[in-house]
């Protein structure tokens, strides 16, 4: 069962002078979340994140494709009930008291006076504002916003959270805090779906991830599928008492040989050449001292995908890839 | 309670923290300086004098309001990105617009009446007497503020700040010389002028028929009928213009 599917979804705008083309925020993107998965959203700065999640909610139409939450059409309102929003940077009426403020959102979802009491009660010690539950929101930090927007996304117990950059301007600590939440979000078998540009958040909490780059999709699928199948690993071989200068064997094998003092560092660009290369070390009298392999990052993947992506003005999704 | 009564009381939440209510302090001390100032002057009408002015003060301050809070009920909203967490929630935009201008005539409303107490106040002090012609013309004060809300509101759905204050003050103007109009179009020659002057007067609100200033000043009033059948023209207008507005911000992008 998923929880958000979008097909061929696409989004242009205008460019305001007549013969100048629209500008492409959205290129048919086709994505599925599954019900009670933690799905990150990745991809650099105007890649097209925000612009599907505000589709998604129906803030903005789409110029076409389509998009389903919960089963219902993207800005169903009754199914809005059932998700709960954080945007990027949230702006909040800052006249309002912390609890005042939860309070309004509990209104708007429909709760009742004692439901939005209770709830305003456990969200506010949830996200560690229980103490600053009387003062404006004008007077509250950045990571203080953050954290009361998270709690009135949660408010109504929603089955879908749909959050957008939500460790933005959280210190070490506060980002830890978030992700500690999204993860029980999950163990009560909610959806979570955040869009990120913090890639070791993603890697460490996220059951799938897609890439999105230029308003399409690169890539989706777990994250150790995706980096297993992209990226080959390097190894890190390093020895002592081997003389490197002159010897063929060792520079063809390696991708990068550095020798400092008695010390050297061998680079391979994969694993099937490590028996080749500790056998030589081995004839050649060296002392071996780690044979380290290299494991690939997601953050390698993005890399990869951002730089082939700015070679091509418009990218086609890779295939076998997106899911 | 409603989306739109939970719109409306955080607009109206609003409206108080911002401090809006703080204009009644200077129509409190315009009303009685200048009434104070003007009865020394006059002395025969000066009676007159200050009904008339406290009633102009009143509309003054009313239409100031409806106007610069009115273009920024959506725009604040859209620009300062609040609209997005309220979007996201199971409201209707219509409720949305409807709430935003419930919460400021509730505003207005509670504007209007701490204004006419001290009104009648200020009467009071001078001798004045209180007629009921004095309530007529405040009722249709109120009925006309609604009227600008209801076109400040319906022009910042689609326009910038500046662009709806520029159009709700011209239409707010051209509301009061619709008389003028007729005038023109019967005299015009030229034929495209004359089709735009007469579409100009079909579309824009008569507000001079929701003026009963002058006569109440004076004592005189209006048939009950009349106040009725003006009360009737004005929530019309405002409800065609707030229909107009829902439909537009239907269609709008965040």
């Amino acid at each position: 069962m998923d929880d958000i599917v979008t097909e061929g979804l696409t989004k242009s705008y205008a460019s305001g002078w007549p013969r100048r083309p629209p500008f492409v925020a959205l290129d048919g993107l086709s994505l599925n979340v599954r019900r009670g998965e933690i799905f990150g959203f990745l991809g650099p700065n105007g890649a097209g994140k925000t612009t599907t999640l505000k589709i998604l909610l129906g803030l903005v139409r789409a110029t076409s494709g389509q998009a389903y939450l919960l089963g219902q059409p993207a800005g169903d309102v009754a199914a809005r009930g059932r998700i709960g929003f954080l945007p990027e940077s949230p702006y909040f009426y800052d006249y309002l008291t912390a609890e005042e403020f939860l309070g309004f959102y509990g209104q708007l979802a429909g709760l009742n006076r004692a439901a939005i009491y209770q709830r305003v009660e456990d969200l506010l010690g949830l996200v560690g504002l229980a103490e600053a539950r009387t003062r404006q929101l004008r007077k509250f930090s950045k990571g203080m916003l953050q954290r009361v927007g998270l709690a009135q996304a949660l408010i109504h117990d929603p089955e879908l959270i749909i959050l957008d950059e939500p460790m933005t301007g959280l210190d070490p600590v506060g980002r830890k805090q978030v992700r500690d939440l999204i993860l029980s979000l999950r163990d009560r078998g909610k959806t979570v779906f955040f869009s990120t540009h913090i890639l070791h958040d993603v890697e460490m909490i996220c059951d799938r991830v897609g890439i999105v780059m230029k308003g399409r999709l690169v890539a989706s699928g777990r994250v150790d599928e995706l980096v297993r199948q992209d990226h080959t690993q390097s190894v890190e071989v390093v020895c002592q008492q081997l003389k490197v200068e002159g010897n063929a064997l060792i520079h063809s094998l390696a991708s990068r040989v550095l020798q400092q003092g008695q010390q050297c560092l061998i680079v391979l660009p994969n694993s099937d050449a490590v028996d080749a290369l500790v056998g030589e070390i081995r004839r050649q009298g060296g002392r071996l001292l780690s044979v380290t392999p290299h494991k690939a990052s997601l953050e390698d993947l993005f890399f990869q995908e951002a730089t082939q992506q700015t070679s091509r003005p418009l990218p086609h999704m890779t295939s076998g890839r997106v899911s | 309670m409603g989306a739109i009564s939970v719109i409306a009381l955080n607009a109206f939440r609003e409206s108080l923290r911002d401090k809006i209510l703080y204009n009644l302090v200077l129509f409190a001390g315009l009303l009685i300086g200048l009434s104070v100032l003007l009865a020394d002057l006059s002395i025969t009408e000066h009676h007159k004098v200050i009904a008339d002015m406290g009633l102009a003060a009143i509309n003054l301050i009313g239409v100031i309001i409806a106007i610069f809070v009115g273009i920024s009920l959506v725009n604040k909203e859209i620009e300062r990105r609040t609209i997005y967490t309220i979007m996201a929630r199971p409201i209707s935009r219509a409720s949305f617009i409807m709430g935003k201008y419930l919460g400021l005539s509730l505003t207005l409303f509670v504007n209007m009446t701490i204004m006419l107490a001290v009104f009648l106040l200020t009467l009071g002090l001078y001798h004045v007497p209180i007629q009921p012609s004095i309530f007529q013309a405040v009722a249709l004060i109120f009925v006309e503020i609604m009227v600008v809300t209801a076109i400040a509101l319906f022009f910042s759905t689609f326009t910038s700040t500046t662009l709806s204050a520029i159009f709700t003050l011209g239409l707010y103007v051209i509301g009061h010389l619709t008389a003028d109009l007729r005038t023109v179009v019967a005299t015009s020659e030229s034929g495209p002028i004359k089709s735009l002057i007469e579409l100009l007067y079909y579309l824009s609100p008569n507000l001079e028929m929701l003026n009963l200033k002058g006569q109440a000043a004076v004592g005189v009033a209006a048939a009950p009928e009349y106040v009725m059948m003006a009360a009737l023209y004005g929530f019309m207008y405002a409800g065609v213009l707030l229909i107009g507005a829902c439909l537009i911000f239907q269609q709008r992008d965040f």
